[in-house]
């Protein structure tokens, strides 16, 4: 990857982007439709903008995600 | 009350707001029981990003769990059931291990707020400034958009996050913010400094979001 390349994925912002509020506040839906295997970021664009941007609630989704498919029964 | 419970989900509701005392104290065990499951796995999921080790990230866990029940049993009347009961209740335990372990940060942190190393910004933006003269040049410019565009609170927010490195969580516990108003912080932050970089001609307009 060139520098500017780097440069560019370190400004990138999503302007759908809903920021960590909405993004938390939806979050426990957010994950019992991608672990339910539903197109998750086509009903939520911008929590799944911001779950790919923000690291701390990126780390929430996984968290929440690995609980969640931890319950099933095969897991 | 919640239309449309998943069977598993009612059932919950319904033996946690039971009007029989033993009943309602052993739905509460066994959830708790769950959360205390989750809390642990979390925090060994998270165990290779915290300076807390061993025993002391059993205590977080056990922390999180019993302070995750009591939010969680303060809000039932807010559970709409948009989602499975148990997922809504597990949400409440992964956010107190994310912010308990943020708030262990500033036990032994490897760098203090506002060590503000300067010298870090051309690793953190992927420069090289010895090797092209025009990354010195992007460097001064991102440096005079931080200091000129940006108030005192944001400077300190962003020099933190970016040039320090400090996580967002424990920067959010430090400054007693939410974590939402840093991620804005940063977020506007960054659609300054390309703003700046396209009309000095470094970037095209066209790479931006």
């Amino acid at each position: 990857m060139s520098e500017r390349d780097m440069l560019e994925r370190f400004l990138q912002t999503d302007p759908r982007d809903v920021g960590c509020g909405q993004a938390t506040a939806v979050l426990h839906i957010y994950v019992d439709l991608v672990a339910a295997g539903q197109d998750a970021p086509s009903r939520y664009p911008g929590v799944a903008a911001h779950l790919a941007a923000c690291g701390p609630c990126g780390d929430d989704f996984a968290g929440l995600l690995a609980a969640v498919t931890s319950d099933e029964p095969d897991a | 009350m919640p239309l449309e419970l998943d069977a598993e989900s009612a059932s919950w509701l319904c033996r946690l707001t039971s009007a029989i005392p033993a009943e309602r104290l052993a739905a509460e065990r066994e959830l708790h029981a769950r959360l205390l499951r989750i809390a642990l796995a979390e925090v060994r999921r998270r165990s290779s990003r915290t300076p807390v080790t061993g025993p002391e990230l059993d205590d977080v866990a056990h922390q999180a769990a019993g302070d995750a029940m009591l939010a969680m049993l303060g809000k039932l009347a807010e559970f709409r059931g948009e989602s499975r009961f148990t997922t809504w209740a597990y949400k409440f335990v992964i956010l107190e291990v994310s912010s308990k372990l943020g708030r262990h940060y500033w036990r032994n942190p490897p760098v203090e707020l506002d060590a503000a190393q300067w010298e870090r910004l051309p690793d953190r933006l992927g420069l090289d400034p010895h090797q092209h003269a025009e990354a010195a040049c992007i460097l001064t410019e991102v440096r005079h958009v931080i200091e000129s565009e940006l108030t005192a609170h944001q400077r300190r927010i962003f020099i933190a996050i970016v040039v320090d490195g400090i996580p967002l969580n424990a920067l959010a516990d430090k400054l007693n913010l939410q974590r939402n108003a840093i991620y804005k912080v940063i977020f506007d932050t960054r659609r300054k400094i390309r703003r700046s970089l396209v009309a000095k001609g470094y970037l095209d307009e066209a790479g931006g979001g």
